[in-house]
């Protein structure tokens, strides 16, 4: 039974690839397989090299693992930052077929042979060769698998305001947070760790009286008993404008089943930030410094302290400062034999010094050149001590090689750096927003210095400032590592250097330095040092590579939150959806809206029962439910002016009672929407658009009015929501409504009020399908007796429901453009026929942008055509229109239909100055969908030329 | 992301306001074709404040004016358009 400050006497059981082990309630996954004398856990990305547990945080670079099995698993997970529950399966990754005996462990010998920047100088050639080279280097270098399983677990997302938001629950944190909440302000205490503490968990002190974890607890209740709020097991994960933190907090462990969330992801608008992030400990820097065996300082202060689990039996301890003697005090005191301190200062003094030299071996000027191994185990160091080479049989090495402050969020909030030459550190400078820095995290390590208020006993005493290890320069040939996790060595740094990458920004991406999972948390420092010295600059002169959010990865399911599923967007139903499902429709999501795509008969495919549907129109007459598409009215004595500003085609002369089509440009030119103007009254206009762009238009016709024309005296009223409208369409549509209405219907393009069903309905005479057709539109709590009865008088006629698809069969076949098909945003009125229904005057929102010259080169723009098929087959839409399979696109297809009265394919398409091409024959070419059509090119009509239809 | 001070709504989060564009790059109607267009694609980056357009789509639904600078992100002031 061990104990220590984090853990209790429970024994949890667990598993790590396949065999099944105890350790305390409280250990990590680290802690625990140390405990059980595990220490091979992972093969490295690139070389495939044996790698223990280096860290006691989530600065852990190599020790990744699969916790959790089946949906729940997760990849990538840091041993040493995943605590132990009961049936915790954790697996290693990238070895096989095991650990001991990982096949891919070839790359370390034939590590010569790819070097940094080896992807780069090696595959080269086309892109589908790249392709093939993909699938191998994908294979040979990795972490772990995602599971292929719908993530079960569940996500939340909070939203909380605090006047002083505390980062860190170290001595420093915990501080600053019962001492704002004293002073009655609104705190926040965070801290990624489940236990609060930070340092104290792992060194040997009392405050007040009170072991330091005791301490931290005590804080911690008196925070929460003064109305502050303490979240642990949750991580800052970045520091964005106006103070403004992101944290994820876990409530689960990674690959533990539970009820409830998961995951929390907050959002924290804070007053001030108080960064008491403390810092991460620095590896030095020698040959084979990633053996299972070798680990920092800290991390073994913290097994031994916190877990009381000690990696070894005989140690040498290997430092560049003063606060890794702890170590040696905390092993020895659990009877590991402390064979040396390895100090690499010439003349270190101080009470520290003086007591660790009464009771082990303490070498000065020394450091570490070679470890090596015997099977998977660390073996034995060599190192220089003063002029002289020395063994050491040991099996583990806690080294030291200064310290970092951890500054992600200062940085990501803005704050300037200082370089601090003594500590080989940057230091937070000066912040840009509401924020300070406090404790490791700005350097300062001395309990004493920060609770000046309490009374701290530290048998041992503060010792100086971390300063940072020597620099490596392959005093002993092998591989010594600056990024465990991405295998970057001191050769590759070099090499970088030698080929050009010089920029630290550009090594990084060479060498890959940095760019883990880890983000370089424990090298990155150590890896500046060595290239400021293969540059002889000095380290702030080198530059440092941004700080990105987020510090510690964010499982994805976090981000979505209960954004999912049926939840991922806001679903509109129609005001008549239930009458549509009574009369069997088929949904189709049609922009926020569902709208019926179809009503098919028992037994009948989509593809027919459109077809029926859309010659029943043309044949006799049919209902279409058209109440997504926008309305807004216009109305105010400046109305005019406003619709003369959106729209692009005349609307002055339309006499009131009257409609007629129009577009919307943007300001470059090309047409953002479609639909057509009314005039209700003389200063009063109802304009409709397309359904998908009803937002966007909304938005426009505000900002036309507001920002362009200085808010004229003309109100905008969206009637989207208000109205609903049902298009009745066919050669018998006249006869039929004015059955309903008892009143003769409106000419084409005229719109009148009537009374159906009882109800108070407008018509427009407008024809979408070429055939005689009206919209009546009714108020939407109203609509349902008005649609009944335009389905039984349809029906009576021989005619019945139709939907989207049919809707479409009908106006490819008259040419007509739908917004997001043919109008795509990069075709200009001109392009699609419409050049001579411009107000030839401008004064429209894109007048300016039709006279960019590139625009009048009808060579270079893809023009609307219609397309039909010389051969049964249907015409794939968005298939590329090609002179011959595998030549350059001319063009493509944008919608594709049957052809409603006729047989054969036919389809829309855009084609590079294809008003110029009709008569020439291309081939539709899809390989996507193994799809080749032979389509002539013609004008983009197929039925009706002269409009006869649907006139009076 | 930005607390943006509302002149009708008080300080709000700016995932409710839609950016549009900066003022300099404002085409208004009248505007000559050569005018417009390099207010479209030739506008100047400058390190400075910038003064913006936006509305507060999801709140009020005002047009502001927004001066805002271009590095640190910091708002000036905030006024309906």
């Amino acid at each position: 039974m061990r104990s220590g400050s984090g853990i209790t006497a429970e024994s949890v059981a667990f598993s790590f690839d396949g065999t099944t082990y105890h350790g305390q309630r409280g250990d990590t996954l680290a802690a625990a397989l140390i405990a059980n004398g595990v220490q091979l856990v992972a093969r490295s990305f690139k070389l495939h090299r044996p790698r223990g547990i280096m860290a006691a945080g989530v600065e852990e670079a190599s020790a990744l693992v699969t916790v959790g099995s089946g949906a729940h698993g997760e990849p990538n997970v840091r041993a040493s930052d995943v605590y132990l529950y009961p049936g915790l399966v954790a697996r290693s990754q990238n070895a096989w077929p095991s650990l001991r005996r990982d096949i891919g462990a070839v790359n370390s010998l034939a590590a010569a042979l790819i070097p940094a920047g080896f992807y780069y100088k090696t595959f080269f050639g086309p892109p589908s060769r790249w392709m093939l080279y993909e699938r191998f280097i994908r294979r040979a270098a990795g972490l772990g698998q995602p599971p292929r399983l719908p993530d079960p677990d569940h996500y939340g997302h909070r939203s909380a305001f605090c006047d002083v938001l505390v980062v860190g629950a170290g001595p420093a944190g915990l501080n600053a947070a019962l001492a704002a909440t004293l002073a009655g302000k609104r705190v926040i205490l965070i801290e990624q760790d489940v236990l609060p503490g930070g340092t104290l968990l792992r060194e040997d002190v009392t405050i007040n009286g009170a072991p330091g974890a005791h301490w931290a607890q005590y804080v911690v209740a008196r925070i929460l008993e003064a109305g502050g709020r303490v979240l642990t097991r949750t991580t800052a994960t970045g520091y964005w404008d106006d103070n403004f933190v992101t944290a994820v907090e876990r409530r689960v462990e990674p690959g533990q089943p539970g009820t409830g969330e998961a995951q929390v992801s907050w959002r924290l608008r804070c007053g001030e930030v108080v960064l008491a992030t403390g810092a991460i400990e620095r590896p030095l820097v020698f040959v084979n410094n990633d053996l299972p065996g070798v680990m920092l300082a800290g991390a073994v202060r913290e097994l031994a302290l916190r877990h009381g689990v000690v990696p070894g039996r005989r140690a040498v301890i290997a430092t560049s400062h003063d606060e890794a003697y702890r170590t040696a005090f905390a092993l020895a005191a659990l009877g590991v034999d402390i064979v040396a301190i390895l100090d690499s200062r010439a003349d270190p003094a101080g009470p520290v010094i003086a007591v660790a030299r009464a009771r082990f071996t303490v070498l000065t000027d020394a450091r570490p050149l070679r470890a090596w191994r015997r099977g998977m185990a660390m073996a034995g160091l060599e190192a220089q001590v003063g002029g002289t080479r020395q063994s050491f049989a040991i099996d583990c090495l806690a080294m030291s090689g200064g310290s970092s402050p951890v500054l992600h969020l200062h940085r990501q909030a803005g704050g300037a750096l200082e370089f601090d030459a003594a500590r080989g550190a940057f230091l937070p400078g000066a912040g840009r927003q509401r924020h300070s820095t406090l404790g490791a995290a700005a350097g300062v390590h001395d309990l004493a210095a920060l609770l000046p208020d309490a009374t701290v006993v530290d048998p041992l005493g503060a010792g100086t400032p971390p300063a940072p290890g020597p620099v490596w320069r392959d005093e002993a040939p092998g591989k010594a590592f600056v990024d465990f996790q991405n295998d970057v060595t001191t050769a590759d740094l070099a090499l970088a250097q030698r080929e050009g990458y010089v920029s630290v920004e550009h090594t990084k991406r060479y060498t890959t330095l940095g760019m883990g999972t880890d983000q370089g948390k424990t090298g990155a420092m150590v890896a500046l040092a060595q290239i400021a010295d293969l540059r002889a600059l000095p380290l702030p002169d080198t530059g440092l590579t941004t700080f990105r959010a987020p510090y510690t990865p964010v499982t994805l399911g976090a981000f979505a939150g209960p954004m999912r599923g049926d939840h991922a967007a806001p679903l509109r139903r129609l005001a008549l959806a239930n009458a549509h499902d009574a009369l069997g429709a088929l949904w189709v999501p049609a922009g926020a809206w569902m709208r019926p795509r179809a009503y098919p008969h028992q037994g009948e495919s989509l593809g027919v029962a459109s077809l029926r549907e859309a010659r029943m129109v043309r044949a006799n007459v049919g209902v279409v439910d058209v109440s997504s598409l926008a309305k807004f009215e216009i109305a105010g004595p400046d109305a005019l002016t406003l619709v003369a500003a959106v729209c692009a085609t005349p609307v002055a002369k339309l006499a009131v009672g009257r409609g007629r089509y129009t577009v919307m440009l943007r300001e470059d030119g090309m047409v953002m929407d479609d639909g057509t103007l009314w005039r209700l009254e003389e200063t009063r206009w109802l304009l409709t658009s397309s359904t998908g762009g009803a937002a966007r238009m909304a938005r426009h016709l505000t900002y036309v009015a507001d920002v362009l024309l200085g808010h004229p005296r003309a109100a905008v009223v969206d009637l989207g929501e208000h109205w609903a409208g049902l298009a009745l369409a066919g050669p018998a549509a006249a006869h039929v409504l004015a059955g309903l209405t008892g009143a003769p219907v409106p000419a084409h393009m005229g719109l009148d009020a009537a009374h159906l069903a009882g109800v108070p309905v407008r018509i427009l005479a407008a024809s979408y399908s070429g055939e005689r057709a009206f919209e009546v539109h009714v108020r939407r709590d109203q609509a349902a007796p008005v649609f009944a009865a335009l389905v039984e008088a349809a029906r009576a006629a021989g005619g019945g429901v139709y939907g989207l698809d049919a809707m479409d069969h009908l106006r490819v076949e008259k040419g007509h453009v739908v917004i997001g098909a043919e109008a795509d945003g990069r075709t200009t009125p001109a392009d699609l026929g419409m050049a001579g229904m411009l107000r030839k005057t401008g004064g429209y929102v894109g007048w300016q942008g039709l006279t960019r010259p590139a625009l009048a080169d009808a060579a270079t723009r893809r023009q609307l055509v219609g397309l039909t098929a010389l051969d049964a087959g249907a015409i794939a839409e968005g298939a590329m229109l090609v002179a011959r399979e595998g030549a350059e696109p001319v063009g493509h297809v944008t919608t594709a239909a049957p052809r409603v009265a006729g047989e054969g394919a036919i389809a829309l398409g855009l084609l590079l100055n294809g008003a110029a091409r009709h008569g020439d024959r291309l081939l539709a070419w899809s390989p996507t969908r193994h799809s080749t059509v032979p389509v002539e090119v013609g004008p983009p009509l197929f039925f009706d030329p002269e409009g006869a239809r649907y006139r009076d | 992301m930005l607390l943006i001070p509302c002149p009708h709504c008080g300080p709000r989060n700016q995932e409710e306001f839609a950016y549009e564009r900066t003022l300099d790059s404002v085409v208004r109607l009248d505007d000559a074709p050569d005018v417009a267009l390099s207010a479209l694609y030739t506008r100047a980056n400058l390190r400075g404040d910038d003064h913006e357009i936006w509305t507060h789509a999801q709140g009020c639904g005002q047009w502001l004016r927004l001066t805002r600078h271009r590095m640190t992100h910091a708002i000036h002031s905030v006024e309906p358009l």
